[in-house]
């Protein structure tokens, strides 16, 4: 499978989160000076979040979208419904939310599949 | 006997029952080929799906320990201006899954971009798995479907088949064997009969030769 094209992240998710990874250097502007992060606040809607879950989901040069785990729980629907390899959809952690193992949509097909 | 369940279109001659049995044999080969296949997949699966486990309870430790650093930063240079300077400055990536150079701000900022890029190549590795494991679960239920159609559609269409065509071909071979015993008979008969008829003529003919010459010896 040639997915040499792919080399950027994405992240959907808190600012803290988004300005920790956009140090780390993966913040990318693309031709359309389109940018491959969204901070969600408070006041950010619920529509907001899934056209860019969408957008990112269907660009062809994002490998891996991180999104935070509180705000997957608000589109968890979609996620749920999301089965693409590519790009691989993380849940992380935010700051003041800790990792929840059971609530993860790829954990849970795992812990399903292991279980039988 | 045949005609019990679904069975190939096909002409019940002895050439359709070779071919058919072939492809019974090369169905039932394919079938444990790919029952291998599965197995080999699901032991695959398996290791990766530990990895997977253990992968993401890892990176909820590391991405804590990220966002603590980012906190320290905050604290140390006091606004959160730090967020907005980030998210404006992103022009191109340098993180293409391999570091280039970029290094700005204070002590902190680095140490907490050190953290996150450390963070980022946890997650990177579980993507990695994360991505061998859908596409490792999409092959094994192909694998899957393609081991229960062969098991449960294909071999059993071509058991059907053999099993018509032996038993037309049986049929065919007594109706043959009738036939043959049918003519045989009326051969026989056939034959009774002229024997009979001819028998029967030749005393007709001394009979009529006898009345001529009685004819003749008259004149």
């Amino acid at each position: 499978m040639a997915q040499k094209e792919r080399t950027l992240f994405a992240i959907i998710g808190d600012e803290d989160s988004v300005t920790g990874v956009l140090l780390a250097g993966i913040g990318h502007l693309n031709e359309h000076q389109k940018k491959n992060f969204l901070v969600v606040d408070s006041k950010t809607q619920i529509s907001t979040i899934e056209s860019a879950f969408q957008d990112f989901t269907e660009r062809k040069d994002i490998a891996i979208l991180l999104i935070n785990q509180d705000i997957a729980e608000k589109i968890r629907p979609t996620i749920d419904r999301y089965n693409q390899a590519f790009p691989a959809l993380l849940e992380i952690p935010s700051k003041d939310r800790p990792y929840d193992p059971s609530k993860d949509s790829v954990l849970k097909r795992v812990q399903k599949l292991a279980g039988d | 006997m045949s005609g019990t369940g679904p069975r190939e279109a096909v002409f019940p001659t002895r050439q359709a029952l070779t071919n058919t049995k072939l492809r019974l044999k090369s169905a039932q080969n394919g079938h444990s080929l790919l029952a291998k296949k599965r197995d080999a997949l699901t032991l695959r699966f398996r290791q990766i799906l530990r990895k997977v486990d253990e992968a993401k309870r890892k990176m909820g430790r590391v991405l804590q320990l990220a966002s603590f650093s980012l906190a320290e930063v905050t604290y140390a240079t006091g606004a959160n201006s730090i967020a907005y300077l980030v998210q404006e400055q992103a022009k191109t990536a340098s993180f293409h899954f391999n570091l280039t150079g970029l290094g700005r701000g204070g002590q902190q900022i680095l140490k907490s971009r050190d953290v996150y890029t450390k963070a980022l190549e946890t997650l990177v590795e579980l993507a990695s798995l994360q991505t061998a494991f859908m596409i490792l679960d999409e092959v094994i239920r192909a694998t899957n479907r393609r081991v229960n159609a062969i098991e449960h559609v294909v071999i059993p269409r071509l058991d059907n088949t053999v099993q018509y065509i032996v038993s037309e071909l049986d049929e065919a071979d007594r109706e043959e064997f009738f036939r043959l015993k049918k003519v045989q008979g009326k051969k026989k008969r056939d034959a009774e009969a002229a024997e009979f008829v001819r028998k029967k003529l030749l005393g007709d003919t001394g009979e009529v030769q006898e009345n001529s010459s009685a004819w003749l010896r008259r004149s």
